[in-house]
């Protein structure tokens, strides 16, 4: 008879799980913080362009965003990763998930230079 | 891996054949709120990027969302609820998920219950959002 093959899962696998699970984690409570500051700003300091600034040049709001921008792009890589596995298949799904790394830096760099622009905006 | 693909070959029925559940809804739900939460993220740097753009650049985003006093427009509307579904009932399936992932919650009435308890979060608390932001919004000078 057939003996049993050691099967483990593989370590990228794992570390896939549980990362995606980490950065659930911290999203949840960053995305809340994003939530209720959009409700302060909407109802106590004001939505205009002055007041917007000024709010994202504060540190105490620099750190959270980029945090936020960090670890959302972290997890929609690894999810949509999945998404990709699942149903592109042949040559595609190689190019497809190349495509997703090229997606994700470049929002993420984007994001980063703008609040870095808006943070150090306030020492010009 | 990535083999080619032979579309000659025979495959069974799968997803018309079975009756719609909570779970189900809810899991497939889950994928298609975070692939548009992913959109999100997109319009969420363009956001920062154009308010880090200065007055004039910020002033043509949000013109693309608004009328001239200030109100959102269908575009806005649509947008800004869309997307505050979109996260809280992903939020919400997002969290159902980690208790099921410590082996919690799959018991047949607890796991229907919460998978519906989602979809009534995803829109209590957009309702609830919405309704700060349009009954306690600062005036716009």
């Amino acid at each position: 008879m057939f003996k049993a093959l050691p099967a483990d899962a593989s370590p990228e696998a794992t570390e896939h799980w549980w990362h995606q699970r980490l950065t659930a984690g911290v999203n949840l409570f960053l995305l809340l913080w994003l939530v209720a500051s959009i409700g302060f700003l909407s109802t106590q300091a004001g939505m205009d362009n002055k007041t917007l600034t000024g709010w994202a040049a504060q540190t105490m709001v620099v750190l959270p965003l980029l945090l936020l921008i960090g670890s959302t792009a972290y997890h929609f890589r690894l999810g949509l990763q999945v998404l990709i596995e699942d149903y592109a298949k042949g040559p595609a799904r190689a190019a497809w998930l190349v495509l997703l790394n090229f997606f994700t830096f470049t929002v993420v760099i984007w994001a980063v230079l703008s609040i870095l622009k808006l943070a150090l905006a306030a020492a010009a | 891996m990535a083999e080619t693909p032979n579309k000659a070959r025979p495959l069974s029925p799968h997803i018309g054949i079975w009756k719609w559940g909570p779970a189900m809804t809810v899991s497939i739900v889950h994928r298609a709120t975070g692939t548009g939460l992913t959109i999100g993220m997109v319009l969420f740097a363009w956001w920062l990027s154009a308010l880090a753009s200065g007055p004039a650049g910020y002033a043509l985003f949000v013109d693309l969302f608004t009328y001239q006093s200030g109100k959102l427009n269908i575009v806005g509307w649509v947008v800004g609820v869309g997307l505050t579904l979109t996260l809280f009932q992903h939020m919400a399936s997002g969290v159902r998920h980690l208790f099921m992932d410590i082996g919690d919650n799959f018991e047949l009435k607890s796991n229907k219950r919460t998978a519906w308890l989602t979809f009534a979060y995803a829109i209590v608390a957009t309702t609830a959002f919405w309704a700060v932001i349009l009954f306690l919004e600062k005036p716009h000078v």
